[in-house]
This record gives C-alpha cells, sequence and structure tokens, in this order.
C-alpha cells in the first residue's frame, strides 16, 4: 500500500502541479477555482449556521432574554442573506458543477477561464462587503429588503448589505453565463444532448435562471440603494410609489433563485441513485426535460409569496395554480428516482444515505409547498413557522443533503483521497435525525400559529421550540463531522482508485485527482448516458 | 513535407488551449456576449417593467414631466448614437476584411461620438439638476401639477438615463481597448472577435437608447 502511495502523490495532477499562494490565487484551472469556492462557502456556511445558532438558542425560551429584539432581527436577517447568497446559491454550482461539468462532458475547461476566476473574486469582493456588514453592526430588513422598511425606515448597513448581495448576484451570473457556453459548445466528439449526465442538465437548467432572473434582483436592489443615497423615489409612497412593485421585482428573481438552490441538488441525486442501484436512470427524458420545465415554470410562479400582500384576487388565483403546475415535473423527479432503484443492487454507501435523505425530505418540502400555494392555507400558515419548515425541508432538507451526498460522491476525484466510510455513514445519519427533530416541530408550531420574526413567543409553544432547538445541535454536530473528516482524509485517507464507485460518467475515466487537463486526449463517447447494465453490477468500495 | 500538418489553424497563437479550433473559440466567445446581453435586457427590464406601472397608474404626470425635457438634446443625442453604430458596424466590417487602418479611425470616431453623446447627456444632466432642481429628494422644486408623481418620473429618468450613460462609459472604455489592440496589429481576417463583440455591446447600448429616447422626450409631443 505504501508504494501507491507514494507513487500516487509523484504523479503529476492538478492539486501537485504547482504550490504557493499565488498558483491558487491567479489559476484559471476550474478545478482549483472549484476548491477557492469550496472553502469560500464553507467559511460562510460556519457564519450563516453561528446566526442560526443564536436564533435557535434565543427561541429556546418564551421571554426575549438571550438577545435583544434588534439583534434578534439582525441575526435572522443576516442567517438568511449569508446562506442564500453566499452558501446555497454558489453551493453545487459553483463548487461542484465547477468542478465537474469540463470533466463531464469531456472537456479542459470551461469556456471562460478567466471569467470563472473573475466570477469567483466578485464573491470573495461580495462576502468582504457582508463581513464588513455583519462587523460594522449588521443589517435588521429581512433578507427579502422590503421597501418601504429598507428605504426609509431603518438606519442600519442597508446599502452595504444591498451591494454585497449586489456583487454577489454578479459571480452567479457570470457562472450560469460560463456553464451556459460551455454545455452548448464544448462538449466532446459523441456527446450529444442526449447523452449528457442529468448533473450537467441540472445545471444547465439552474444557469438559465441565474442569466435570466439574477439580473433583476440586481436592479431592484441597486434602485433601493440609490433610494437611500441620492432620494430617488421608485419605491417612495409619498410620491405615489408602489412598494409591491419591490416586491414584484424582488420574488420575480427570488422565487426562481428558490430553484437555483434546488435544481443542481436534483442533479446530484440522479447521479448518485443510479450509481449506487446499478440500474440506468429511469425515464432519462423526462429527467432532463424536467429540470426545464422546473426552471421556466419557476419564472411564473413568483406573486405566490404575496397573496397576502394585497394583490389583486384574480392575479392570486392563476399565480396559485401556476404554482401548482410545478409540482408535475417534481413529482416526475422523484417517481422517477424511486423507479429507477426498484430492483436495483441497491448499496447504502454514504453518498447513497444522502440520496436518500434528499428524497424523503424533498417530498415532505415539495408536498408542504402545495399547502402553502393554496389560497385559503396560505392566509392562515403565512409568516408563520410553517412556511420557515416548508423551505428549510427544500433547502436545507434538500439542497444541503444533496451537496454533502455529492461531496462524499466525488471527493475521492476531487482529492485523490477515500473518506472513512464509517463516520461518513454516522454522520449521515446524526443529520438526518438532527434535521427532522429541528424542522418537523416548526411544522407544528406554524400550523398552530406561530409568527416568524419574533424573539418572543407565548409559553405554549416552548416544549416544540425546545425540541427544535435540540435538534439544532445534534445538525450542528452532523455538519461539522464531514468537515473534520474530509480535512482528515486529506493526510491520511486511503489513496482513492480511479473509480471507486464504478460509476458510469467521463469523470470516473480520468484519475484521481485529474490532470490540469483533465484527460491525456480528448474522449470519443460511444455510449449512452448510465450504461450500468454494461458495467459491473459492484461497488468496490465502502460497502 | 507532405505530411506535415496544416499548421496554420492549430499553432495560432490566438488559440486558447482549452479549445479544439479557432472557430470553436470564435463561437463560444460571440455566445457568451449574446448570453449576457440577455443578462443587460433583464436588468434595465426591471426599471421599464417600473416605468410602465407607473406611466399606467400617472400618465398626466408622465406628460406633464416629459414636457421638461429637452427635445433637441434629446434628438441630437440620438442621431450621434445612431451615427456611433454605423461607424461600429463599418469598423468590425474593416477589421474582419484586414484593413487595419480604417478599422482604427473607424473606431477612434466611434470613441469620439460617444463622447459626444456623453457631453450633450452631462450638459442636459446640469441644466436639470442646477437650473432646474429637478433632481428628485429635498431639492425638488417643480410648479406644475402633480407635483409628487413628476418627482417620480424624475426619478425613472435620472435611474435609466444615468445606468444608460454609465453604460456608454464602459463602452468607451472597451472601445479604446479594442482601438488600441486593433492599432498594434493584433486583429486581422482570421482573429477580430474581440472587435466583434464589443461592437455587439455597443450596439446594444445603442438600442436601449433609443427605447429610453422615446419613452422620455417623446410622449408628450404625441398627445398635445
Amino acid at each position: 500500500m505504501a508504494t501507491t502511495a507514494v507513487a500516487l502523490s509523484e504523479r503529476e495532477n492538478y492539486l501537485n502541479k504547482e504550490y504557493g499562494i499565488t498558483s491558487w490565487l491567479f489559476t484559471t484551472d476550474h478545478k482549483r477555482i472549484a476548491l477557492l469556492y469550496l472553502i469560500t462557502i464553507t467559511f460562510f456556511f460556519f457564519i450563516g449556521g453561528f446566526f442560526a445558532l443564536l436564533i435557535r438558542l434565543e427561541l429556546l425560551t418564551p421571554e426575549g432574554d438571550l438577545l435583544l429584539a434588534d439583534t434578534y432581527n439582525k441575526m435572522f436577517t443576516m442567517h438568511g442573506q449569508v446562506m442564500v447568497f453566499f452558501f446555497l446559491i454558489p453551493a453545487v454550482p459553483a463548487v461542484l458543477g465547477n468542478f465537474l461539468i469540463p470533466i463531464m462532458i469531456g472537456a479542459k475547461d470551461l469556456a471562460f477561464p478567466r471569467v470563472n476566476l473573475l466570477s469567483w473574486y466578485l464573491l470573495a469582493i461580495g462576502g468582504c462587503l457582508m463581513i464588513y456588514t455583519i462587523l460594522s453592526g449588521g443589517v435588521d430588513t429581512g433578507w427579502t429588503f422590503y421597501t418601504p422598511l429598507s428605504t426609509h425606515f431603518l438606519d442600519t448597513h442597508v446599502i452595504t448589505a444591498a451591494l454585497a448581495i449586489f456583487v454577489a448576484g454578479f459571480s452567479s451570473i457570470l457562472t450560469g453565463l460560463n456553464f451556459i457556453v460551455t454545455i452548448h459548445r464544448m462538449r466532446a466528439p459523441g456527446m450529444t444532448w442526449s447523452r449528457l449526465p442529468l448533473f450537467v442538465w441540472a445545471n444547465y437548467a439552474t444557469s438559465i435562471i441565474q442569466v435570466l432572473g439574477t439580473p433583476v434582483l440586481a436592479i431592484s436592489l441597486m434602485l433601493v440603494a440609490l433610494e437611500r443615497i441620492f432620494n430617488l423615489g421608485i419605491f417612495n409612497p409619498q410620491l405615489g410609489g408602489d412598494p409591491l412593485l419591490f416586491q414584484h421585482l424582488f420574488w420575480f428573481y427570488s422565487h426562481p433563485a428558490v430553484y437555483i438552490m434546488i435544481l443542481p441538488g436534483m442533479g446530484v441525486v440522479s447521479e448518485i441513485v443510479t450509481c449506487f442501484s446499478r440500474k440506468r436512470i429511469f425515464g432519462y427524458k423526462f429527467m432532463a426535460l424536467a429540470v426545464i420545465a422546473i426552471a421556466v415554470l419557476g419564472f411564473l410562479v413568483w406573486a405566490h409569496h404575496m397573496f397576502v400582500a394585497g394583490i389583486s384576487l384574480y392575479a392570486a388565483m392563476v399565480f396559485s395554480l401556476l404554482s401548482y403546475f410545478v409540482a408535475v415535473p417534481s413529482a416526475i423527479k422523484v417517481f422517477n428516482w424511486t423507479a429507477t432503484m426498484f430492483k436495483g443492487s441497491i448499496s447504502y454507501s454514504t453518498p447513497m444515505l444522502y440520496a436518500f435523505g434528499f428524497i424523503g425530505l424533498f417530498t415532505m418540502g415539495g408536498l408542504t409547498g402545495l399547502f402553502v400555494a393554496a389560497l385559503g392555507i396560505d392566509v392562515h400558515v403565512t409568516d408563520t413557522y410553517f412556511v420557515i419548515a416548508h423551505f428549510h425541508y427544500i433547502m436545507v432538507g434538500g439542497m444541503v443533503m444533496a451537496y454533502l451526498g455529492g461531496m462524499h460522491f466525488w471527493w475521492p476525484k476531487i482529492s485523490g483521497r477515500m473518506y472513512p466510510e464509517f463516520w461518513g455513514r454516522l454522520a449521515a445519519m446524526i443529520i438526518f435525525i438532527g434535521f427532522n427533530l429541528t424542522f418537523f416541530p416548526q411544522f407544528v408550531l406554524g400550523w398552530l400559529g406561530m409568527p416568524r420574526r419574533y424573539w418572543q413567543y407565548s409559553p405554549e409553544f416552548q416544549v416544540l421550540n425546545v425540541l427544535s432547538t435540540a435538534g439544532a445541535t445534534i445538525l450542528a454536530v452532523g455538519y461539522l463531522l464531514p468537515m473534520l473528516y474530509f480535512l482528515w482524509s486529506m493526510r491520511y485517507g486511503k489513496a482513492a482508485p480511479e473509480n471507486p464507485w464504478n460509476g458510469a460518467g467521463l469523470e470516473w475515466k480520468i484519475s484521481s485527482p485529474p490532470v490540469t487537463d483533465n484527460f491525456d486526449e480528448t474522449p470519443l463517447v460511444t455510449w449512452e448516458a448510465y450504461n450500468y447494465d454494461e458495467l459491473p453490477q459492484e461497488v468496490p468500495v465502502g460497502r | 513535407m507532405a505530411d506535415s500538418p496544416p499548421a496554420v489553424v492549430t499553432h495560432n497563437p490566438e488559440l486558447q488551449h482549452h479549445f479544439t479550433t479557432l472557430e470553436q473559440q470564435t463561437e463560444a466567445a460571440v455566445m457568451g456576449m449574446w448570453v449576457f446581453l440577455i443578462t443587460e435586457i433583464m436588468f434595465f427590464g426591471g426599471m421599464f417593467a417600473g416605468y410602465m406601472i407607473y406611466r399606467f397608474m400617472y400618465y398626466q404626470a408622465w406628460l406633464e414631466g416629459s414636457q421638461h425635457m429637452d427635445f433637441w438634446y434629446g434628438s441630437i443625442n440620438t442621431v450621434v448614437l445612431l451615427c456611433s453604430s454605423l461607424t461600429m458596424a463599418l469598423a468590425v466590417r474593416s477589421t474582419q476584411l484586414g484593413l487595419r487602418r480604417s478599422s482604427v479611425v473607424l473606431l477612434l470616431i466611434t470613441i469620439l461620438f460617444g463622447l459626444a453623446f456623453l457631453g450633450i447627456k452631462g450638459v442636459e444632466y446640469y441644466g436639470h439638476i442646477v437650473d432646474e432642481h429637478q433632481f428628485p429628494g429635498p431639492s425638488f422644486r417643480f410648479a406644475g401639477a402633480y407635483t409628487a408623481q413628476v418627482e417620480m418620473f424624475f426619478s425613472f429618468y435620472f435611474a435609466m438615463t444615468g445606468f444608460h450613460a454609465l453604460h456608454m462609459v464602459i463602452g468607451v472604455g472597451l472601445v479604446s481597448f479594442v482601438a488600441y489592440h486593433a492599432w498594434k496589429g493584433r486583429y486581422h481576417a482570421h482573429y477580430y472577435t474581440p472587435v466583434e463583440n464589443v461592437g455587439l455591446y455597443w450596439h446594444f447600448v445603442d438600442i436601449v437608447w433609443i427605447y429610453l429616447y422615446p419613452l422620455f422626450y417623446l410622449i408628450s409631443h404625441i398627445h398635445k
């Protein structure tokens, strides 16, 4: 074993080709940029998680005792902004997508390597502005920046927070642009659209949303900033401005943004489920079209966030109906994953456990989404913990599970090392239990009428809140574990073979970790995606 | 020497290592620019949507505000920009044909048109802000009817033309960049993508103005 480890470390790959800080900060290698993103978003994940922990600690008791009311407002605002814009949106596309998309389509790099590096710098600059906002006293608009609260009534750091998200938004736009052009123009010979891995399809759909939606958020936040700096009056009610206009513009981006935060996760789960069931994906074309359908429908449902804001009843009915349509492609995804597993030879490796978690939790989050899409029920649960639980089931139960599943699935490829399987499975179980204990009580709390964004609550809600806080501490342990053993494995982990899972994609046909140009020669693709019937029925590692 | 590869295409110094052919590289670059322009449409689209909604709600105020636009400055600027688009298109064509001198000259004329537009816009802004006190906020003065909504009209005017002017400044910078490299002889009949892409951007910024001009300057003249 010792000799193979030495041989591995001596072989030139993208990690050991160059050393030194400048070889990372000025790299244009998509794999290295993916790692820069990984470090950045991990940092922000723990900052956002810290705010979440403070929120849960405050809610341990009905009285407002740990934090002042104003501080609490800042906590949930910055929790939302950091988690959405600096973790969830870049998570799968900018880390796993960046690393894998060129490899999966048989290219040497993304179409615009320098733009890719620029994207990371934009996220880093936006991140610095966000850190500055946090350190200089924070912002308490809620992550939504609703006017006229954000424009006329707060003296916190709204402008720097808006600017931070504006800059980070351009990072997201450029990543989407790069992916679209790469997927159109850089595919290897034989890699037709119908042979693309579903992970690539999912990121393609995500990119469409990033490119079409994010500029609208950019201009909305810019107008809020201009209203504060130069007294422009576009949302000012004193001049006849309509605060609802801001809500429309904001949600025109921010509802599709929810799909930025779930579609790439669906892509990850498709890869994992096929590999660990040893079966071709069930209904490939439907799976590919479903992500595109979700992306398109996502642009037509934004006003379901505004059912109680004073929009016309007829508009609300249309938006309610359209929101129901989203359930169709989402259900196709869930049914087809299940059908893929049916009669497969399933192995319960760590990535598969995360995929199971994703499918179950996403289903719950999706079904409760139908509750809140119904006009009557939405009036009852708007701005309650029911909504909080619903979208955390999608974003944390769905996306974070998928992100971690993907990190485990491709960690051997990224680092060239195996993570410890026992600890991997343990962490997956802890996260699943901790997640449900944190957020399931919130469904009940919301249904009973506990409103969101309050730092005090009626004493009868305490038991469920204590459960939720207990769950959050378990969840925190679950999230720390993978970080620790991933770091451990970089030094002490077993050397990873080329294809530890007998996976079918192009990424498993190159060395672990890959060389800088990914492929020694441009591959010629002659097989269909997920040809697991032609591969061994065994997953060699991690059983 | 019969077996030597066709060195012209594969060894082109402009071909980046991750592309197979120069054609693939050019297609990617131009497609990237088109996708970027789509994001720009969405960016301005937010403001156009707001403009439309408020114009529908406060039509009289919009007419009132539009009467305080300077028709001639706006019209001259429209002509200036249309001419700049012509010179830009000719510059791209000259570069494609390998006419280095004429492409440099045409790019320089485009820059001059761009600067002329910005100069006229500056004079116009100066009149609105300093002489007429029409910038929204505490210093806003307006004698006619619908004062509040006219202030909103001017908010849109300054936001939309301001972002347009910002794009013009960036455009002048980009054209200067390609003009310098054209002068250095970097572009030729087989490699002119940067000029083409800057041209696309320039035409886009031009088209935005083509919409801004009637929406701000012409609406009252039609309905009077």
